[in-house]
């Protein structure tokens, strides 16, 4: 397998831009573990993303990439999941990228449940433009754009995405990179639109503007603060907050958007008599 | 008195924006614009002034929500660069043409694609027909008097357009610079009180901003629109004398170095005129008589005196800082040929795009354009119209 990783990489473009101890690499290595372990054909997975740290990662990888714009990336992705279904389409986003400027298009697509599978690197912040709060900041903590903290409420993707209508929804964090790739290959498995969370961190940014020490202690306090969400069924509210839920938080078998447009074009050729 | 201090250009923008005060500040981070948005957040955060910040997800945002405020009545105030300004361009027309008089710095950034962050002009060109006041700086002091003059302009009532102040992505906006601020009782009086025409928060006088206006009225509005645009001239000229009274620092239309007597002459915007200044002062010393004009204004494009103060030339080089892909030449070229139109035995004029996306451009570049000018004079043609300067072809 470890040659299989070396093959997924495109060593010309390193070093990669990222910071010692960013969450990031993480998530890149569960999500290249798994294509590995699927032994996807190199040629049939594309790989998009948005702007930020997080989508940086594309730029590194030997699939079929493509660097959009900021927020964008699911439009792109839905362009080429529409022309070439056969292909596996992964959506790389931070959680700027994906909640904040490109959240409408993220409803939408989990709207039509369109065969995407979406890994939202969440570092609780814009790490690429250097720390500004983001939605999903959590309530309380300090970024360059909240220096006193951040007053806004904690925001659960997960449930958005779920309530949209996507057929897979689940979160893990980096703390626990098994579990997040077996999260990243159900979530590539699932016809219909699927969703992981990665909760990660952002060690220059988040982690010493909140104090949270370096990424060692970052990565037990992202420990510390989990529950899975079996336990978590059996807290209260007051138990559970400040906490990260982790695990599958939900799965249907509803159609694929893919599927019903070929039905339709079936439909009206025969119609047609064609 | 002003006060002397070492200032980045998003620094000395940021402090403009404190010192301007305005009500409401909507904005979303991109490089290099960023840290005006987070230093003016910071004074926000520490009471320094009592702007209402709003932390919007996107430009799109940042523009509605700075529409919005305008039309309520307040002074409204964003900031952005390159793709963000792209993403604005919907309600970047319609601030122009609800004629409000928002503050915006750019900090030029090249457009996408290919991805970049690095300076060129294209997304400010980009805007240049979207009826905004175009003001280009040199250096982190005049990002500073751009944006200070720039309200006055933009809120005169002959004028009631939308004005965007441009500096150079990293190489102004990250660059410290010693530079003068005025004292903030200083700034307060200069920006004084505004009283906007018809606000959407006196609500007294209801009235309806932004409503459907099809072939019945829309061009008797958009005739109003470039009138404005027209009017802008004269308010830009006398704003700049009067700060000029105040900071002794003199703005026109556009500077002239070393032009009265100049045989062969460049036109340039932005930080790219120090460059050129040091070339110009180097052939001086040789005996070239060596000119340049520096466009700060590009909107309103002052062409009657753009022409007046290059007819005595022999050759003219305009520097374009971006593309227009028309297959000819660089926006500013266009301009500038076309303002030279009808001048009695009209100087050769040619073009050179440079700098795209952050490719840097040494005193040596603008030396062979000095170069290539006098052998144009000297023949009194031109082989071709435009050149690519420092590309690898
Ligand atoms: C239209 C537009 N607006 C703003 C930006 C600037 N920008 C680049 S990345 C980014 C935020 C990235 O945050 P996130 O998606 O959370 O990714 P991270 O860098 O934290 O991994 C912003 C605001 C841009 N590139 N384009
Ligand atoms: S800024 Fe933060 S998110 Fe970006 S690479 Fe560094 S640690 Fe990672």
């Amino acid at each position: 397998m470890a040659n299989k990783f070396e093959e997924y990489l495109r060593p010309q473009f390193m070093p990669h831009i990222w910071c010692p101890g960013c969450g990031h690499g993480i998530t890149l290595n569960a999500l290249l573990r798994t294509i590995a372990k699927l032994e996807l054909d190199k040629d049939k997975v594309c790989v998009v993303s948005g702007i930020g740290c997080a989508s940086r990662a594309p730029g590194y990888l030997d699939f079929n990439t493509l660097h959009t714009t900021h927020g964008r990336a699911i439009p792109f992705a839905t362009g080429i999941k529409l022309a070439k279904p056969e292909l596996e389409v992964i959506v790389v986003t931070g959680d700027g990228d994906g909640a904040a400027i490109g959240g409408n298009h993220l409803i939408h697509a989990a709207r039509r449940n369109i065969g995407l599978t979406v890994v939202m690197f969440n570092n609780s912040i814009y790490g690429m433009t250097s720390g500004q709060y983001s939605p999903m900041t959590p309530s309380g903590k300090s970024a360059t754009t909240a220096p006193y903290g951040n007053i806004e409420r904690d925001f659960d993707v997960c449930k958005l995405v779920q309530a949209s209508g996507a057929n897979y929804v689940a979160r893990a964090t980096v703390a626990q990179p098994r579990q997040l790739s077996t999260y990243i290959e159900r979530a590539i498995n699932t016809k219909g639109f699927a969703f992981v969370e990665a909760q990660g961190m952002c060690p220059t940014y988040y982690g010493r503007r909140n104090k949270l020490g370096g990424p060692v202690e970052m990565l037990d306090v992202l420990k510390k603060n989990t529950v899975t969400v079996q336990a978590a069924a059996k807290l209260s509210p007051e138990e559970l907050k400040g906490k990260i839920i982790t695990g599958e938080l939900y799965q249907a078998n509803d159609p694929e958007y893919c599927d019903l447009y070929d039905n339709l074009i079936k439909q009206a050729q025969e119609v047609a008599g064609k | 008195m002003s006060i002397r201090v070492a200032k980045t250009g998003n620094e000395a923008v940021a402090e403009a924006m404190r010192q301007m005060r305005p009500d409401v500040v909507a904005a979303y981070p991109i490089t290099p614009q960023t840290e005006i948005v987070q230093i003016f957040s910071g004074f926000v955060a520490d009471g320094l002034v009592d702007t209402e910040m709003v932390t919007v997800e996107s430009e799109h945002s940042a523009m509605s929500a700075t529409v919005g405020a305008a039309a309520a009545g307040a002074r409204a105030m964003t900031a952005t660069s390159a793709n963000g300004l792209a993403l604005m361009w919907e309600i970047v027309y319609i601030a122009a043409s609800m004629r409000l008089p928002i503050v915006m710095p750019v900090v030029n950034r090249a457009l996408s694609g290919p991805i970049n962050i690095h300076c060129d002009h294209s997304d400010t060109m980009g805007a240049r027909d979207s009826g905004w006041i175009q003001i280009f700086s040199e250096n982190a002091q005049e990002a500073y008097d751009n944006t200070l003059q720039a309200l006055r302009i933009a809120e005169n009532p002959n004028v009631l357009l939308p004005a965007m102040v441009t500096m150079d992505g990293f190489i102004i906006s990250h660059a410290m610079e010693v530079m003068e601020i005025l004292e903030d009782e200083k700034v307060r009086e200069w920006v004084g009180e505004y009283v906007p025409e018809n606000p959407l928060l006196d609500v007294d006088n209801p009235v309806t901003i932004g409503p459907l206006d099809l072939y019945d009225w829309n061009m008797e509005h958009k005739r109003q629109q470039a009138e404005a645009m027209v009017q802008s001239k004269a308010v830009i000229l006398k704003v700049a004398e009067d700060y000029a009274k105040l900071t002794g620092r003199r703005y026109g239309l556009f500077e002239e170095y070393m032009l009265e007597d100049a045989e062969v002459a460049v036109v340039v915007l932005g930080s790219t005129a120090g460059t050129a200044k040091v070339v110009v002062n180097e052939l001086r010393k040789q005996g070239v008589k060596a000119g340049l004009l520096k466009l700060r204004v590009f909107r309103p494009f002052p062409a009657e005196e753009i022409a007046a103060a290059l007819k005595h030339v022999k050759a003219i080089a305009v520097m374009d800082r971006s593309d227009s892909f028309n297959a000819i030449s660089g926006p500013v070229f266009a301009e500038v040929r076309s303002a030279m139109y009808g001048v009695q035995s009209a100087p050769a004029i040619v073009d050179y795009i440079y700098g795209i996306g952050g490719r840097d451009v040494t005193p040596e570049h603008i030396r062979k354009v000095y170069d290539d000018l006098a052998n144009i004079a000297a023949r009194g043609k031109a082989d071709r119209i435009l050149t690519y300067l420092g590309v690898r072809e």
